[in-house]
């Protein structure tokens, strides 16, 4: 059973003082009315009391802009040409509040990241040198549909502590070693009985998740039928093929790999990238395979909701933390989406 | 503006049935609250689901680009500005067009009305000046001016410029709205100061270019931040190159722009990116007398040349 630790809301300053000595803290700011993850200073502390946060925090593990490499162009430079690896040693980091849906989210970018033939150093070394301290959604946001997805706000997948708010204090539940020496390095060590009150705030959480999105079906469905279902250009209508919702999306994944000089060196960068962007799959040929809108907006749900099923057996790579939902600048709204890919029939709704 | 609804669905019906159009685009419902999004109505039944309302914020005229069916279209002020500017642009071809005039009210600010309501929010009904907020601590009715969009709060014209058939008759244009205050502000700002402002407010751009794409301006096959040869711009989050993005975005909007608001309205983070346009708004407006999309007989101001033109600022 999982050790639990009592975390007195009073005493944070003190705390949080000493894990900025040994982590990167990451966790909710609020900034000019939006609430973000971001990288915690001396003196300040995380802001909780918040539904979610604009973006997700994927940005811990998988920056936006990240340097991967180096190069000198100096003609004088023995070196010069070579690239050598360029990281900042992915620092001991803690993300501190991330919800239960984000959390799962990695561990679906994780399949993507580290598979038997690639490991990519980047995303997994500042995984491994990531603790993930979880905040239970106790009251979560209309839109969100993390219990459709295989998760839920109290669901503990890929988090080293969960904590759940108890007013004047947290319970923390440790759920790794990491999670231990996190709760130790800040002096959090009073131990708490919590099963019971744990159990019934996750029921009592849950039953507030009010949309259901049905997906159960879109694993037996035929992938061409679904690629070449009616209703794609109706549901890409109104999208203006920006990248709010992959931007904001936690497991979105995708990148560009760039190379930029300035003046005698180099490096080379991954930048996150958007298959609602058209450059996304430009050929240098000029051919464009995806070069319209709608065959954008079919990608995305297709990845999400139908290759990625079938190709991990692990369900829909969405966490229903209702994101896009909320974002999307003409409302495109994925549980919709998914709603009517799971009911196709081609027989029924076919040309 | 919800009151408009039925005009427009039976102006709507009886072009498609008449087969005067092809479509009609309006606005629709969407799923959630204070959420009406861009419509397609390609037929009468289908034009039962047109509506608009104080929470319509998209321009409509972004959906015209390149067309070439006969198209209907639901246009209030800034949409019919921004469709003359498409006219003018050669991006539309004015006689494949029924303009659907809407004399607008203004559309409300869902973070404003969001902000009046302890709870959470399932509907709002706009009547008339009101809006009725419902959702977890019962019904609220807040007058929709305490909480109207910041673009339109300071609009001067609301009436389309240019329409084939009104859904009713023109509402009085707003005077004395105040509607540079926040840029002559930045204006008195010193060099330093403003290099803060800026720093600080494109913090959070996280390139989506959701700002970009809501435009009806930004319809160029390839953008400049997307040219790959040569590439003008970083792809990075290096400051220098977000700025780049929207400066360079701001003056290639300069003498088109409408002011309608659209870019702000879908921008994930918050960002007044209107602001930079609508400092090109005023220049434009101060040196040349010009307004973008008031007429579909002249060309756009810093697209032609007269020996005229002002020139002080440039000696």
């Amino acid at each position: 059973m999982a050790k639990t630790i009592k975390i007195d809301k009073q005493q944070w300053q003190d705390n949080f003082s000493r894990l900025l000595g040994t982590y990167r803290v990451i966790a909710p700011q609020v900034k000019d009315d939006v609430c973000e993850f971001r990288k915690l200073a001396e003196g300040e502390l995380p802001e909780l009391a918040f539904a979610n946060t604009r973006r997700s925090p994927k940005a811990a593990v998988f920056p936006q802009t990240e340097i991967m490499l180096e190069y000198s162009l100096d003609e004088h430079d023995p070196e010069k040409n070579i690239m050598k690896p360029a990281t900042d040693g992915f620092p001991l980091t803690a993300v501190v509040g991330i919800r239960p849906c984000d959390a799962r989210a990695l561990t679906l970018v994780r399949l993507n990241f580290d598979t038997p033939e690639y490991q990519d150093p980047y995303w997994l070394g500042r995984y491994e040198n990531t603790v993930f301290v979880g905040l239970a959604c106790d009251a979560p946001d209309p839109v969100c549909f993390c219990t459709s997805t295989g998760g839920g706000p109290y669901d503990e997948t890929g988090l080293d502590i969960l904590m759940s708010d108890r007013g004047d204090f947290f319970l923390a539940r440790v759920l790794s070693d990491k999670g231990e020496t996190f709760l130790e390095t800040a002096g959090w060590k009073e131990p708490a009985d919590d099963d019971k009150a744990f159990a019934a705030s996750r029921k009592t959480a849950e039953e507030k998740i009010v949309s259901a999105v049905p997906n159960d079906r879109l694993a037996e469905k035929s992938l061409l039928d679904l690629h070449a279902a009616p209703f794609w250009d109706n549901i890409a209508f109104a999208c203006i093929n920006c990248g709010t919702c992959t931007y904001l999306c936690p497991t979105c994944w995708c990148f560009d790999i760039q190379d930029e000089t300035y003046g005698k060196k180099g490096v080379r960068m991954r930048n996150w990238d958007s298959c609602m962007f058209p450059l996304f799959t430009m050929h240098t040929t000029g051919h464009n395979p995806r070069g319209e809108k709608a065959q954008r907006v079919r990608q995305r749900f297709m990845h999400k909701l139908k290759y990625f099923v079938d190709k991990y057996g692990q369900g829909v790579m969405c966490t229903g933390c209702g994101r896009c939902v909320r974002s999307c600048p003409v409302n495109i709204d994925i549980r919709a989406v998914c709603e009517r890919m799971n009911d196709y029939t081609a027989e029924t709704e076919g040309a | 503006m919800r009151e408009y609804s039925d005009k427009i669905r039976q102006v709507a019906k009886s072009l498609l049935e008449s087969g005067r159009v092809d479509m009609v685009i309006g606005f629709t419902d969407g799923t959630l609250p204070m959420k009406s999004v861009p419509y397609c109505a390609g037929s009468v039944t289908a034009a039962d689901k047109l509506v608009i309302d104080a929470f319509s914020g998209v321009n409509l005229a972004n959906y015209l680009t390149g067309r070439k069916e006969k198209i209907g279209i639901v246009a209030r002020g800034c949409d019919s500005r921004s469709i003359v500017n498409h006219i003018v642009e050669n991006k539309i071809d004015r006689e494949k067009l029924v303009i659907i005039g809407v004399p607008c009210t203004g559309l409300a600010d869902p973070q404003k009305v969001a902000r009046t309501y302890d709870g959470e929010i399932s509907a709002v009904v706009e009547e008339g000046d009101m809006l009725t907020v419902s959702g977890s601590v019962g019904d609220s009715r807040i007058e929709k001016a305490a909480v109207m969009d910041d673009c339109c709060a300071v609009c001067v014209h609301r009436n389309p410029v240019i329409s084939d058939e009104m859904v009713a008759e023109p509402v009085p244009e707003q005077e004395g709205t105040g509607r540079y205050e926040v840029v002559e502000a930045v204006e008195k700002m010193s060099a330093d100061e403003k290099w803060d402002y800026f720093e600080s407010m494109f913090s959070s751009c996280i390139r989506c270019y959701a700002c970009r794409n809501a435009c009806p301006l930004c319809y160029c096959p390839t953008c400049f931040v997307d040219e790959t040869g040569p590439q003008w711009v970083g792809k990075g989050q290096d400051e220098i190159d977000v700025r780049t993005f929207h400066f360079l975005r701001a003056y290639h909007c300069a003498g088109r722009c409408v002011d309608c608001g659209a870019c702000v309205r879908a921008c994930p983070m918050d960002i007044n990116v209107r602001l930079l346009t609508r400092k090109m708004e005023k220049d434009c407006r101060e040196l040349y007398e010009w307004e973008a999309g008031m007429t579909s007989e002249k060309r756009p101001v810093l697209d032609v040349y007269s020996p005229n033109d002002p020139d002080e600022f440039i000696r």
